[in-house]
């Protein structure tokens, strides 16, 4: 069998029996059901349910008394304010509140309650409001007319195209969810994937196997087999991850219910997706391996493989920023620059539309970083992966490319 | 043929020739000593020797054929700080690095069962090698120098944190494989090893060779002109004896210029003296090693 491929497949089985392996690809189908949930909940879809509760008011104005029932919670009149607190000390009433003689002119309302909260809870906030809105308009506009009011807007977004047919994509947060999730995905898989690389090598560098390694084979073929080995390792995680989300999802709907079927998948989506996460992957790996070759241990490889692992992260942080402000040039920039770009792309797929142009430049971008640090690498490993001690200084890797 | 052929190699390391002209051969059914003081460029000769760097220029061959990656199968390396990946098993260890060598799976399984069993490790065969003693890891990575039957091997300090039973376990191996033909590089600080194994030797400091050549010859180019002698009896005066050093059970005679070992021999014969022993005095290897590494200093 061809040397390479020995060694892509020892690589590939040595890290898929890894247990941190197989701890990290169970747990982030885990962890992406918690943010599915995090997101269903942050995202204000989903619609609060409420159970019954029944909530007291004392009315000193006078000619409050329809509209006591809102949804879940029913509302009760006291006379005094006494009467109020002694319900709701023995527990018949949840809270109350009181709408003073000068609500009118002064709009306050007072209300009390044995718990201690931040606010009153959205669902209460709703329900008082609507009970006040309908008993203050009662009698002066028709009931349908005080129902629209209470609710004056319910947007529905349709997405033409330039044609002026309804798009096939429409956007939404439905769309959101799978490129976000994904690219959270592609930057764990790709930070993972290229510290067991790093971790390999500088473990080989340290225990000298990499002597034995390369009397038998040559740096290229070590450096092409571990590269697609632990690459293709990476690649079954996804898998695993890609083949649980459809389960996932199910489960999720079955319980978080309506927002999850508005999942959909962006158009052109996949195929964006495999390319930055192969050319993604590609780069981090060949850094990985230079950084291998430099560190003379593996804990010192890691500190010095954060500097790059950290620029991919960044899309992820500005998430929310990107969500509000789609069309901000700074994400042009992210989008071309290497080491951000494979994450920055797939989670603008899904908040809007990425003109062809910059993602023709940054795959092109991407590409010609790959070639060049390969090159780099090559030269690297070849000077570095038997140097042991000293980690040498940027400077000396520099002097040693000019003149290697 | 020579088994391995060393021809005007050099090596450079940021401005610092580490390796300078050197040439030597090690023929087949050779044990070669490749000796020198620390930092001489010992590694560096042989980790060209073993293909893993390119020297920048000169030439090595292996029995005739320039080092590419047809030859590397033909190599055999114990490199001098050893480590294998400590959370594999002894015999997956084994077959995956000679099937780096060329081996198929088959042929090396069966091998490898045969060298544990040889060595005595088979029933280890099933642990991890973080489970190993220093000393029966260092077995198996010389099982892994070997196991594809090269043309050359070449062991740095092999003997270092071996029991005696398992020094004596490894020469006999190596006299087998002397024996089959094999080249065999042997560097080591332990001078009294290179003395017992070796047939030729090569010496460098500062990159270049300093002494090369047939181990006898060698020791007797350095030796002092003296011979040591036991004997039965009373000794009178030796002509031609300038002094006589008297040591633990044997004396010591220094000879003067004009008079060889053979005149003294004649002598002492014709004196009638009851000889047990009789020796031209060679100094010990150490010594020479010493002497030449001192002189380069000067």
């Amino acid at each position: 069998m061809n040397k390479t491929l020995l060694i892509l497949r020892h690589e590939f089985r040595h890290t898929i029996t890894r247990r941190g392996f197989i701890v990290m690809t169970l747990i982030v189908p885990l962890i992406v059901l918690l943010l599915i949930g995090v997101f269903h909940l942050v995202s204000g879809i989903a619609r609060p349910t409420v159970e019954a509760m029944t909530i007291g008011y004392v009315d000193e104005l006078g000619g409050f008394q329809q509209y006591t029932s809102q949804g879940n919670i029913t509302l009760v009149r006291f006379d005094t304010q006494s009467g109020a607190t002694e319900a709701l000390v023995k527990g018949d009433i949840k809270e109350y509140f009181v709408i003073p003689p000068d609500y009118i002119s002064a709009g306050g309302i007072n209300r009390y309650t044995l718990e201690k909260q931040l606010a009153a809870s959205p669902a209460i906030t709703a329900a008082i409001n609507n009970f006040l809105l309908g008993n203050l308009l009662a009698g002066k506009v028709p009931a349908a007319t005080i129902a629209r009011i209470e609710a004056p807007l319910n947007l529905v977004t349709t997405r033409l195209t330039e044609t002026g047919d309804v798009a096939p994509e429409q956007g939404g947060y439905g769309n959101l969810i799978i490129p976000f999730v994904f690219g959270v995905l592609l930057a764990l898989s790709i930070i993972f994937s290229s510290t067991y690389l790093l971790q390999g090598l500088a473990d080989e560098k340290e225990n000298r196997l990499i002597e034995i390694l390369l009397s038998s084979v040559s740096a290229r073929q070590l450096l092409t087999g571990k590269v697609l080995g632990m690459g293709a390792a990476g690649l079954v995680q996804v898998a695993v991850w890609v083949i649980s989300a459809p389960l996932l999802l199910n489960l999720a709907s079955s319980s978080v219910g309506g927002f999850v079927s508005t999942i959909r998948l962006p158009a052109n989506f996949v195929v964006l997706a495999v390319v930055y996460f192969i050319l993604g992957y590609l780069l981090f790996a060949v850094i990985s391996a230079a950084i291998g070759a430099i560190s003379s241990n593996s804990r010192e490889g890691q500190q010095l493989i954060g500097v790059f692992t950290l620029p991919a992260l960044i899309p992820l942080w500005f998430t929310s920023l990107l969500m509000f402000f789609p069309d901000n040039p700074v994400w042009v920039f992210f989008t071309i620059f290497p080491l951000s770009s494979p994450v920055e792309v797939i989670m603008r797929v899904g908040v809007s539309a990425i003109p062809a142009w910059q993602v023709v430049v940054s795959i092109a971008v991407l590409v010609l970083s790959i070639i060049g640090t390969l090159l780099l690498t090559i030269r690297i490993f070849r000077t570095y992966l038997l140097m042991y001690g000293k980690r040498p200084s940027i400077g000396e890797v520099i002097r040693s490319l000019r003149s290697g | 043929m020579p088994a391995v052929e060393v021809s005007r190699i050099v090596k450079t390391f940021a401005d610092k020739v580490v390796v300078n002209d050197l040439s030597f051969s090690v023929a087949q059914g050779e044990i070669f000593g490749l000796i020198g003081p620390n930092g001489a460029g010992k590694t560096t000769t042989i980790r060209m020797m073993m293909d893993i760097i390119k020297p920048d220029s000169g030439d090595v061959t292996i029995l005739g054929e320039k080092l590419s990656e047809s030859t590397k199968n033909k190599l055999g390396y114990l490199p001098e700080e050893r480590g294998l990946y400590k959370k594999l098993r002894v015999l997956d260890s084994i077959i995956y690095l000679a099937s780096l060598k060329g081996m198929d799976r088959h042929s090396a399984e069966e091998k490898a069962n045969q060298l544990l069993s040889q060595t005595g490790m088979l029933p280890h065969k099933g642990k991890k090698i973080e489970e190993l003693s220093r000393g029966m890891g260092q077995i198996i990575q010389f099982i892994v120098s070997v196991i594809h039957d090269p043309e050359l091997v070449v062991l740095d300090e092999p003997f270092a944190g071996l029991d005696p039973v398992n020094v004596e376990l490894l020469k006999g191996m190596l006299f087998d494989l002397k024996n089959q033909g094999k080249a065999l590089i042997l560097s080591t600080h332990q001078m009294n090893e290179i003395e017992e194994l070796c047939d030729r030797i090569l010496m460098i400091n500062h990159g270049r060779s300093v002494l090369y050549g047939n181990l006898v010859e060698i020791k007797s180019r350095y030796r002092s002109n003296s011979v040591l002698l036991e004997f039965e009896g009373e000794m009178g005066e030796v002509p031609g004896v300038a002094e006589k050093r008297t040591h633990k059970g044997y004396v010591e005679l220094v000879l003067d210029g004009n008079t060889t070992p053979q005149q003294v021999l004649e002598r002492l014969v014709s004196q009638r003296a009851v000889i047990n022993r009789f020796e031209v005095a060679t100094p010990p290897l150490n010594e020479i090693f010493l002497r030449v590494v001192s002189k380069a200093h000067e």
